[in-house]
């Protein structure tokens, strides 16, 4: 017997789960949850188009999970689905970050929150070094993607050009070298 | 709008477009113009937002909210989320629009693998900005470098880590070496 096709989620719907996800999700590895949600537990979508959908997400500027939330939104209930799925995975989480942070502001005046917030702070250096590494691991090792991932690391470490012109420039000329190898 | 927030919409704007691989390769320009060109923020207040935004769950691009936020309150916090969100999200619609009729499959690939290189540069470059904009030390900078190893090591909860971190350093304080 035909297996008849699950009915499309409503945008209220599409806020709700990513409003979940959004608030549920620390530190990254969401795109997993994703996928078990969408395509294997709802077969809202294929795993062709949520894997294209990934690929453009991580390709393109801006926050992953967002920019999947875009595409998951878009793709089940176009310019509705789009805009309630990236309401759903920004704003309830905004507001928990500016409650958060409320609470610290609100115990400033003992000395150990900034005690505390600073060893939070280096462990948090952690997060985005690891994933620095990570990213690192990913790059081919031949000399010209090393020599620019160098580059770009020097511009804005140690020189501190703006990012805009050091990632137009970088990321034009690697992308270039990298279409015509093919 | 106030103008501040006008102010503050203006530099996230340009930011967005180059989160390539996620907000984090941002950080480092954010911390630039917040702190060192605007004067908006410390570097210490910078660094403590950036915790606060670890610590709190969602997209760490919320980092923009929160310094919104802490500029200039509510209009702050609605800029800065504009900024930072704004010009991407109309771009992966754009994207997502025309994807039916877009043979685009090798200019794809060639943008994910070309953006690599740089993505890694800017993540690591945002990593030196911050364990430059501690205030804490060598005993600091060991710490990064410890969580660093053990989220590469193991599958460690990033919440507990940071939470872990928080403990150690008031543990340390007690002992009156922070």
């Amino acid at each position: 017997m035909p297996v008849s096709p699950p009915e499309r989620p409503s945008a209220l719907q599409l806020f709700l789960i990513f409003a979940r996800i959004g608030l549920t999700s620390f530190g990254g590895g969401l795109s997993g949850w994703m996928l078990r949600e969408f395509v294997q537990r709802r077969r809202l979508m294929s795993e062709e188009d949520f894997l294209n959908g990934l690929s453009i997400a991580q390709a393109l500027p801006g926050v992953n999970v967002t920019n999947m939330a875009i595409w998951i939104g878009y793709k089940l209930r176009g310019r509705n689905g789009a805009i309630a799925s990236w309401l759903g995975i920004v704003v309830p989480a905004a507001l928990v970050i500016m409650l958060i942070s409320s609470v610290f502001t609100s115990l400033a005046g003992f000395e150990l929150t900034h005690v505390a917030l600073a060893g939070a702070a280096c462990a948090a250096i952690g997060l985005s070094l690891s994933m620095g590494l990570t990213a690192a691991r990913r790059v081919p090792r031949q000399v010209f993607p090393l020599a620019i991932m160098a580059a770009t690391f020097v511009a804005v470490a140690i020189l501190q050009w703006p990012l805009i012109w050091t990632v137009l420039v970088a990321g034009s000329l690697s992308v270039a070298v990298t279409y015509h190898r093919g | 709008m106030p103008a501040i927030a006008l102010s503050i919409l203006a530099v996230f704007l340009p930011l967005s477009l180059v989160t390539i691989g996620g907000g984090q390769s941002a950080v480092a320009d954010m911390h630039r113009q917040i702190v060192d060109v605007h004067g908006w923020m410390s570097a210490t207040q910078f660094v403590d937002a950036f915790a606060i935004s670890r610590l709190a769950p969602g997209p760490g691009s919320l980092l923009a909210t929160l310094i919104g936020w802490r500029i200039a309150g509510f209009w702050g916090a609605l800029a800065a989320t504009i900024g930072i969100f704004g010009p991407t999200a109309l771009l992966i619609y754009g994207v997502a629009h025309i994807w039916s009729r877009f043979e685009g499959a090798r200019l794809l690939k060639a943008l994910e693998k070309g953006l690599r290189p740089v993505a890694a540069g800017m993540i690591l470059a945002a990593s030196y900005v911050l364990i430059n904009a501690l205030d804490s030390g060598w005993i600091g900078r060991g710490l990064a470098l410890a969580s660093t190893a053990l989220l590469m090591a193991t599958p460690v909860n990033p919440l507990l880590l940071i939470g872990g971190g928080a403990s150690c350093f008031v543990l340390l304080h007690m002992a009156a070496l922070v």
